[in-house]
């Protein structure tokens, strides 16, 4: 009898619980849905009201009315990839020493130091970048400025790489201990093994691990806008790199205060939010793209 | 012939387990050594002192020699890569190589410097041919390891030892995660092996001992309680221990 009366009891609480969940999950597609609608309905009208020529032009000056986008997509994009050809090897050798080769103390040291250094606030290294990268590079590259697109790589590198760390060392550690004793047990040196049975085993989890450095990078805003020199110029040359930029998130940031709600200039700087979302949209698309390519695979070979 | 001779080893791990008290054993060439006795005997860590892949592990101290072909392996100046070329190991779960069929086998090789096509598919097609698995995938070599049955994976993985013509080879519970019929499959193979191999099983039950053994050592926590030719190992053991374990009494 009292069993009886329990079950409904359990049923009721099971059905509460399962809502909320249900109620969390869908509330945050609901809120990425509104961000996006919102984003559309303040920046698609710039399409129609601003001409197509000025937005592909190569002049930022939107109180003369010129608002060429070209140059902050190519500061983004410079800076954004060289970041990432800075960060990648830096931090996957790092992920690879202390996941394969530091011993076990290190390990223990460097992990928890590269999770703290994840964690410090853009702003503050934007601080450091001021104060101590861009004099350093004005006087050692002989620049006119050391606010340049460089020094915004180098430190978006520096941002970017505990992320890589963190995540590729995570992936490397899941890697079976088997594969690794298989690999020396064959005779191949520990180089070899790591580089030919541990790396490509953990292939799927070090590209997750890109694929973040490189939207961190691309999402920064306040350290890149404090160093790359704020000049929404399009460089010409080879030496680019070395010459002022503006980002995308910069100009959203430094701007968005100061412009008429609905003005032609607020709805390019919704554009711009737009072109992000879509950035990052294709970088999520491709990494989850590879994952689930890998998946299925493996997914054919176990059934 | 003597392949191995083991003199006085001992291994004591950094948590303070002894893990091999006082072994003292000789292995014979061509024929099959059966290690057995319970989990955590030290059968496995035995193994992995003969090709130094101890070295991985938090060993706190090791003392004794272990002789291979009359030279002592344990030496911290021996060429290790060299020894396990020498030395091959299967291990308790198929581990293929994130790699493809050819290149498993292959894998070997390529690390010791063959660079020659012809001579690396030749060498790719006698070593599956060895291993009884060519007829199944000779087809596929392209695929990737993962895309076969564990029987295959464990064949293939003995393959991948074969081809680099070892002298001999370590078997660690090679057919604990597989099926009577792979099981059967790779002991017949090994029976054919030991022709031209030394080999030393660790299998992962008191039968598969028996059928397989020409020599069986008995390990109990650490120690080798007991070595014997196979028959008499499992028709009249010595020690009351080995007896017991033998006819089922514990483990």
């Amino acid at each position: 009898m009292k069993e009886n009366r329990m079950a409904p009891k359990k049923q009721i609480g099971d059905t509460v619980i399962t809502s909320i969940i249900k109620v969390c999950g869908y509330s945050s597609i609901l809120f990425v849905g509104l961000i996006l609608v919102f984003l559309l309905k303040e920046g698609l009208p710039a399409l129609k009201d601003v001409p197509i020529t000025s937005l592909f032009s190569i002049r930022w000056y939107p109180i003369e009315g010129l608002f060429g986008i070209l140059p902050l997509i190519f500061g983004t994009l410079l800076v954004t990839i060289s970041a990432t050809l800075i960060a990648l090897p830096f931090g996957l050798g790092t992920a690879i020493f202390i996941s394969e080769v530091a011993p076990r103390w290190i390990k223990e040291i460097l992990k928890p130091i590269v999770e703290i250094l994840a964690g410090i606030p853009s702003v503050v290294l934007g601080f450091i970048g001021i104060l101590v990268i861009v004099p350093f590079f004005r006087k050692f590259l002989d620049l006119p400025t050391g606010l340049t697109a460089f020094t915004g790589a180098v430190l978006l590198g520096l941002i970017a790489i505990p992320t890589i760390v963190s995540v590729a060392e995570d992936a490397l550690n899941t890697v079976p201990p088997g594969y690794r004793q298989a690999g020396l047990a064959l005779g191949a040196t520990r180089w070899q093994t790591i580089w030919g049975v541990t790396v490509p085993a953990a292939k799927t989890g070090i590209l997750t691990a890109v694929m973040l450095g490189i939207g961190r990078a691309l999402g920064e805003t306040m350290a890149v806008m404090m160093v790359t020199g704020n000049a929404p110029v399009l460089p010409s040359g080879l030496n680019a790199i070395f010459e002022p930029v503006r980002t995308m998130t910069a100009t959203i940031a430094s701007e968005m205060g100061e412009v008429a709600t609905g003005s032609q200039h607020y709805q390019v700087l919704f554009l711009i939010g737009i072109l992000l979302f879509l950035l990052s949209l294709v970088i999520n698309i491709t990494a989850s793209a590879v994952s689930t390519k890998q998946r299925k695979r493996a997914e054919r070979i176990l059934s | 012939m003597k392949k191995f001779s083991v003199r006085d080893l001992s291994i004591r791990y950094s948590d303070d387990n002894e893990s091999l008290r006082k072994i003292n054993i000789e292995i014979e060439a061509n024929a099959i050594t059966v290690l057995f006795g319970p989990a955590g005997g030290g059968k496995s860590t035995f193994l992995r002192v003969l090709n130094r892949l101890n070295d991985l592990a938090d060993v706190k101290t090791m003392t004794g020699e272990v002789l291979f072909n009359g030279v002592n392996i344990l030496d911290p100046k021996l060429d290790v890569i060299d020894l396990r070329r020498k030395i091959g190991m299967v291990f308790s779960r198929p581990v293929p190589l994130p790699l493809s069929i050819y290149e498993n086998v292959a894998y070997g090789l390529i690390m010791a410097g063959e660079r020659n096509k012809k001579k690396l598919d030749s060498a790719v097609e006698a070593a599956l041919r060895q291993a009884v698995l060519w007829d199944e995938v000779y087809d596929r070599l392209s695929d990737s390891g993962f895309a076969i049955s564990g029987g295959q994976q464990q064949r293939l993985c003995l393959a991948r030892v074969l081809a680099l013509e070892p002298e001999v080879i370590m078997l660690d519970e090679p057919t604990s995660a597989l099926d009577p019929v792979s099981t059967a499959k790779i002991e017949s193979l090994l029976t054919e092996l030991k022709e031209k191999y030394t080999i030393i099983l660790a299998p992962h039950n008191v039968q598969q001992a028996a059928r397989m053994a020409d020599y069986a050592a008995f390990f109990l926590m650490g120690e080798l309680v007991e070595f014997a030719n196979g028959k008499d190992m499992f028709l009249m053991p010595k020690d009351k221990r080995s007896q017991d374990y033998i006819t089922g009494r514990f483990g």
